[in-house]
């Protein structure tokens, strides 16, 4: 990546309040790869709280501050595909801005697919030697297209996959349903808690069963709620945020 | 009753929910590989979608066109501008023949429009002939799927019904043995009613003529031996021309049910000699839908059912849990058009995860209408908004955010809430997980002390 390009860090901000580690992985990560990153202190939240619960008409502020703090760089990446979605889809029409925010929008990635389409990286090497189970987060995965659908008639790919693959040790471990919902689904992780938890438990199981040792994704929002269930249930099993695996395997 | 707390109900018996699970995602599974083997199956889809927007576009036209043709074919044409004049439309076709007992093959339209209680209590005998239907009509139930009405049930609650119903061996599960019972049950009705309801899959407006789908036969049966048939149809439910139907009849039973094709397409033209065909055009809030620029092509929907097969929620909450006459993520973006004060926790019931606009054979973004629902909901204030925005507060922004809430990141977002959503005492995220393990300090300090 050419030094001339100026890229920031987005940290959500339950990032930034619960997984401060996901976000030293990403930056660290970034930075072997390369790449000159820089946080730019005064950002907040994306706004998608609000506006998934029906408010986003109430993220206007919120998404003016969004758009002031970034948009001065190149790239804006962030360890969450649900953020980027958000950013990308679902902020208000900010009055005599709309260039700038078509802008944003296209500048904006999730931390995989920046590895892969913006730095151009197609293998990482390095060592991890542990069976790896992958939850395909759906804002990013059906969202953003960081992997190919089920539900689609489309060739295999996977961003993740293919960063993880060529790790010495890694095995990636096929899911019997390789990409359904959780059931944290922000606001609904508690409107709808009886679901949101069963669909949970169902997601462990299919890890579990499998022979998974450490579950991984790229959006912390997903692997907290699994995470939460799993502690509840003492289920041994293992969460990492994908930049804390591959910023440990590139040691 | 609300769809979480019906949804915990369905949650209550875990064995049974997840054979409900289960169950669906055997139906989706089979529509995967059933799509995989057709090599254009998303050109297929892009076409579906690009026909229906151009029925939605037309529709005024497509629909008179479709009535002049219809009629020079002798079919009588009636139009009803909702439920009510639906049901009178159809009363009064049986009264002119003075018939008590009909026979009706499975229809949406008609279950919407609430018809079999309305010719019940005119003394009208209706019986549902799609065997489905007929068993959840015997459990005075309405349909908890649109294309498997009975899914929610198990062999062994149909083995008690037929049981009971129709003097079947008690405790006899075996599926051909309670067809058969069924079957032998339905002839007796077939013969004996004068006139005949099916619904409409395609109505082509080039020819005038309708396109019924059954598996099992029971549309054909119905009309043949029938002297009056009366199809239902939602005005949505045009194509432009016969040959359009080599793109949906390809989609329609894949997306179903996996099957390439449906067992039975029957397409009705003209009446046979001495008979009568009658199509009644229901609009019953679809213009109003149609108005609606957001929420427009919802109306492209061929009733397949695919979004609620794949649906997370929908397999593990059934489709009671929903409280509409369509369930699962279409009925959740077609029923607070007709309501949204009584379907105002349907657009919610959602992880907004996708996989109902990836399955959708018609490309119909539904997740994205069920956020903008979402939208309409919190912004039409009066509603049940504040009670959500309480549930809202009990987690995600208590719990974990509350934890944390001091935290002067989040006061910034968080300030622009309503105030009744930000605190709450109750922790509905820690009923069955934990909270994250709060660390010693957050990104920003250490990157402020590390890094800046």
């Amino acid at each position: 990546m050419s030094t001339r390009k100026k890229i920031a860090l987005f940290i959500p901000c339950y990032v930034d309040q619960f997984y401060p580690k996901v976000g030293i992985a990403t930056l660290e990560l970034l930075e072997k790869l390369g790449c000159e990153v820089s946080y730019p202190i005064e950002q907040t939240c994306c706004g998608q709280p609000m506006a998934n619960a029906g408010y986003e008409h109430d993220t206007m502020d919120t998404t003016k501050h969004f758009l002031k703090t970034f948009e001065s760089y190149d790239y804006i990446v962030a360890p969450s595909g649900s953020c980027v979605l958000h950013i990308k889809e679902h902020t208000p029409e900010i009055p005599g801005k709309g260039k700038e925010q078509q802008a944003i929008k296209k500048k904006i990635f999730e931390l995989t697919e920046f590895i892969t389409d913006i730095l151009q990286i197609k293998m990482l090497q390095g060592h991890f030697p542990h069976k790896v189970g992958f939850h395909a987060s759906c804002h990013g995965h059906r969202g953003l297209r960081l992997g190919s659908c089920s539900e689609r008639n489309e060739p295999y790919f996977s961003k993740a996959k293919s960063l993880l693959d060529h790790i010495q040790g890694l095995e990636w471990i096929a899911l019997r349903r390789q990409d359904e919902c959780c059931g944290f689904g922000g606001t609904f992780a508690v409107t709808e808690e009886a679901l949101s938890v069963q669909m949970g438990k169902d997601r462990l199981e299919d890890h579990l069963t499998s022979g998974v040792e450490i579950l991984t994704g790229g959006d912390m929002s997903c692997i907290m709620h699994l995470e939460g269930i799993a502690r509840r249930n003492k289920n041994p099993l293992k969460f990492m945020h994908i930049a804390e695996i591959l910023n440990q395997a590139i040691q | 009753m609300s769809h979480p707390a019906k949804a915990s109900e369905f949650l209550k018996d875990p064995d049974k929910a997840k054979w409900h699970d289960e169950t669906l995602w055997f139906v989706r599974d089979k529509r995967d590989n059933s799509s995989k083997g057709i090599p254009e199956w998303e050109k297929l889809r892009g076409t579906a979608s690009q026909i229906k927007d151009n029925v939605l576009a037309n529709l005024d036209k497509y629909l008179l066109a479709f009535e002049e043709k219809a009629k020079a074919n002798h079919i009588h044409v009636h139009w009803a501008k909702d439920a009510e004049e639906h049901n009178q439309i159809v009363l009064s076709i049986l009264q002119k023949h003075k018939c008590k007992a009909i026979v009706k093959s499975k229809s949406i339209l008609t279950e919407e429009c609430h018809l079999n209680p309305f010719l019940e209590k005119h003394g009208v005998d209706v019986v549902d002939t799609d065997l489905g239907e007929r068993i959840v009509q015997l459990l005075h139930q309405p349909p908890s799927h649109i294309v498997l009405p009975a899914i929610h049930l198990k062999k062994g609650e149909i083995s008690d019904l037929f049981h009971e119903k129709l003097q079947t061996q008690k405790g006899n599960e075996d599926p051909e043995y309670l067809t058969h019972a069924a079957r032998t049950h339905l002839r007796e009705k077939f013969l004996a009613a004068k006139v005949a309801i099916t619904g409409v899959n395609f109505a082509v407006a080039e020819t005038g003529e309708f396109v019924v789908c059954t598996n099992e036969g029971n549309a054909d049966m119905g009309v043949h031996l029938a002297d009056v048939h009366i199809a239902c149809m939602g005005i949505e439910k045009i194509i432009p021309r016969r040959k359009d139907l080599g793109v949906f009849l390809r989609l329609l039973a894949r997306s179903a049910t996996g099957q390439p094709i449906t067992n039975y397409n029957s397409h009705f033209r003209s009446p046979s000699p001495g008979k009568e065909l009658h199509v009644v055009l229901v609009d019953n809030g679809r213009t109003k839908q149609l108005a609606r620029e957001k929420f427009k092509n919802s109306l492209k929907c061929i009733r397949c059912g695919a979004c609620m097969n794949t649906c997370p929620i929908y397999r593990r909450s059934g489709g009671y849990s929903y409280g509409s006459v369509v369930p699962g993520p279409i009925g959740s973006i077609l029923s607070p058009g007709l309501d949204i004060k009584k379907h105002s926790t349907l657009p919610f019931a959602s992880t907004l995860c996708g996989s109902c606009s990836d399955v959708c054979p018609v490309k119909i973004n539904i997740h994205e209408q069920l956020y903008e629902w979402r939208q309409e909901i919190a912004k039409n204030q009066g509603l049940n908004v504040k009670k959500l925005s309480m549930q809202i507060a009990n987690g995600v922004f208590s719990v974990p955010f509350a934890y944390q809430m001091s935290g002067a990141l989040l006061r910034g977002a968080l300030k622009i809430l309503p105030s009744s959503i930000t605190y709450s005492g109750l922790n509905t995220w820690g009923k069955q997980r934990e909270l994250p393990e709060v660390p010693q300090a957050t990104f920003k300090n250490w990157y402020k002390k590390n890094k800046a």
